[in-house]
């Protein structure tokens, strides 16, 4: 019999075309995603005068620096944001590439416009010069973010050279309580393997809690799965999977639908595999969490208090806890629901797609925000998805900020949409690093719900007391 | 890209974990082409405040380590984004080397695609490295691809692994895709082979 694989494995075997003296696989890649920030790339690509392999795989989608306010030329933060999106645009058309431009009701961040539009597939491989392409891996892809130099080699030969990444299971046993989301248990897990945990592996997320989320959980488990060091994040296909797939736009259709899917039923992982490493959990002790330094490791429930340095013995650990308090301005001991925050930022490739945005209107639904916050749909569609189910009415209503066009937005703050020096965010984004949301901006990452109730409350705020209205 | 065989430089130490990419670089100075301003930028936050003066505290400003061509940091350098400017502002202000326990993976590829060579040694030794060259600001590390080796300011040698596919081409200074592209007839074939396997495959993507 053959041996039993992993659907890593039985994905990565099929895109081998050679390996080298070294060991190292040629990998053939399906799908290539560009944003705005590809630039370097295609320049590397023209300076060389190579042209693009197979422009019909490569999708290019600007999200990066796109405005929120709308696309006039007056919302562009600068004209130099908005040349490097026509940057993006020419590149695309003047390599004949998939382009969802401005204006085309599809266009929105990659990572949440791939899998709704069925780009994303079972048991393909999919790259782009982004580290959070990590989150295709919910559809059963191999999915991992690349630099600038691999981005241009993708380009010119549709392969890329890599060593074989060690692999790791991470089960999560039980049914998760009401009242905590995917954000909570992907920053559980971070919080239990540290950042650096997963470093050279591939991980592979299973058992009853991963397989009874949504595909729109999914994405959010798997997105995060580079804040734990990891190369790429998976969950096996299923029927969640292929009922969200069937029909898309880019999906296979009719009778290439059926031979897709009998394929996409023999990548699972089969029984008796081995893993690198092995990690458990259980779901049922999972709580709302609250990130409090600038690592996604540091993080906490919400009933929690922050960390004391002086209870650490290690120099080095205090030294690197004040650190963190200094920056994030917090108190040591303080309880965490005691903390003021300033504003609230719902969206990103983690937090931003139809699910999350009906959890926010469900706390934010007949109150009132008291601090600044934004929402930002995660593409075109999904805005006109929650509008026509009336969200924009109930973020209108609690005086909280609907944005019209879809994009990464405050998440990196490049677009125009940042976090002030010193400012406290509550963010469904992904990093808490020192300076992502803006120079001196304090993040805290939580989920859609919590931030919502910290719009609410203006503190941080256990969803789980403030469910219903 | 120019060849990487043994480099001897000043090293500084930086103690921290995780120093992701957005110390390294500032996403706010991504859309920058790639020019010769672009090593200025380097650790521009941990380096500058928000007038622009110099942080004292922040130990590439201190005298004794600012000629400092390789740095000894800790665990997880580099975590964080794929944007390989983190790369370009690095190799552009002078650094070759990096010696630490673990690195972002992405980081560590693209160190290799740009004459930058990663290094991972085992935390006892990076500890001890690091705090040679606390002693002795302007400390001499070198780093010899070659050998494979590493020798601290006190000549302790210390052996490293690294792929031998990646450190051949950093060895030659070889161009990736020019590599690759030898390869154009397997990947044809390969190619060929896929779409007869799976015929929707190709069809869907190239809708
Ligand atoms: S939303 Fe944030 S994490 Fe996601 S692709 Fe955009 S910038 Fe990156």
């Amino acid at each position: 019999m053959a041996q039993p694989r992993s659907l890593f494995k039985k994905i990565w075997d099929r895109h081998s075309i050679t390996t080298n003296e070294a060991g190292q696989s040629l990998l053939f890649i399906d799908r290539h995603f560009c944003h705005e920030l590809s630039f370097h790339a295609f320049n590397m690509l023209h300076g060389n005068n190579r042209t693009v392999r197979h422009p019909e795989r490569t999708f290019a989608i600007p999200d990066h620096y796109t405005p929120t306010t709308g696309l006039n030329d007056t919302d562009y933060v600068d004209a130099d944001t908005q040349a490097l999106v026509q940057n993006l645009i020419s590149n695309a058309e003047r390599n004949k590439l998939n382009l969802f431009g401005l204006g085309d009701e599809r266009r929105g961040i990659i990572h949440v416009v791939g899998p709704e539009q069925g780009i994303t597939q079972p048991g393909t491989i999919i790259v782009c010069g982004d580290s959070h392409t990590s989150t295709h891996g919910a559809l059963g892809a191999l999915a991992f973010g690349i630099g600038a130099s691999d981005v241009s080699h993708v380009l010119a030969t549709q392969t890329l050279w890599q060593p074989k990444p060690k692999s790791m299971r991470v089960t999560v046993t039980g049914k998760r309580p009401t009242g905590v989301t995917a954000k909570d248990v992907i920053l559980t897990i971070i919080g239990h393997i540290g950042a650096a945990g997963g470093t050279g592996h591939v991980i592979e997320y299973a058992g009853s809690a991963i397989q009874e989320l949504s595909v729109d959980e999914r994405l959010t488990v798997c997105n995060m799965s580079i804040e734990a060091g990891a190369r790429a994040g998976m969950i096996a296909p299923d029927d969640t999977t292929y009922n969200y797939l069937r029909g898309r736009p880019f999906a296979p259709q009719g009778n290439d639908w059926e031979q897709a899917e009998e394929f996409w039923r023999s990548l699972p992982t089969d029984e008796g595999a081995t893993f690198d490493r092995e990690e458990t959990l259980d779901a049922t002790s999972i709580e709302p969490m609250v990130t409090w330094g600038t690592s996604p490791e540091d993080v906490l429930p919400v009933g929690a208090s922050i960390p004391d340095p002086a209870s650490e013995t290690d120099p080095k650990r205090q030294d690197a806890l004040h650190r963190k308090m200094d920056y994030m301005g917090l108190i040591p001991g303080q309880p965490i629901s005691d903390i003021k925050v300033d504003r609230v930022f719902i969206g990103s490739c983690t937090n931003s797609r139809i699910e999350d945005l009906r959890d926010a209107a469900n706390i934010l639904n007949g109150r009132t925000a008291r601090i600044p916050a934004i929402i930002v749909p995660g593409s075109g569609l999904i805005r006109a998805q929650a509008e026509q189910e009336g969200l924009d009415k109930v973020f209108e209503a609690a005086g909280v900020e609907w944005r019209p066009a879809a994009g990464c937005s405050m998440c990196i703050g490049v677009n125009g949409d940042f976090v002030k020096n010193e400012e406290r965010c509550a963010s469904t984004s992904n990093r808490n690093f020192e300076g992502r949301q803006g120079r001196g901006a304090r993040t805290h990452l939580v989920s859609p719900a919590m931030a919502a109730a910290a719009a609410v409350t203006g503190h941080f705020t256990d969803v789980r007391k403030m469910e219903k209205n | 890209m120019e060849p990487f065989t043994c480099f001897t430089a000043a090293a500084v130490p930086m103690d921290q974990d995780n120093i992701d990419t957005d110390q390294i670089l500032p996403a706010r100075h991504l859309m920058m082409p790639r020019d010769e301003r672009y090593g200025g930028y380097v650790f521009k936050d941990l380096r500058l405040d928000q007038d622009g003066n110099e942080i004292e505290s922040f130990i590439l400003n201190q005298d004794g380590f600012r000629p400092s061509r390789i740095i000894v940091a800790a665990h997880n350098f580099g975590c964080g984004s794929s944007r390989e400017g983190a790369v370009f502002t690095l190799v552009d202000a002078g650094f070759r080397a990096i010696i630490a326990t673990s690195f972002g993976d992405i980081f560590y590829n693209n160190s290799f695609n740009n004459g930058l060579l990663p290094v991972v040694l085992p935390e006892e030794t990076v500890q001890l490295l690091r705090q040679q060259l606390h002693e002795g600001a302007g400390a001499e590390v070198t780093v010899d691809l070659e050998a494979q080796t590493v020798t601290g300011p006190d000549q302790s040698v210390y052996p490293f692994e690294i792929d031998a596919h990646r450190r051949n081409r950093l060895l030659k200074g070889l161009d990736a895709v020019g590599y690759t592209l030898q390869y154009v007839y397997d990947i044809t074939t390969f190619e060929g082979q896929y779409s007869d396997d799976a015929p929707w495959e190709l069809s869907t993507a190239q809708q």
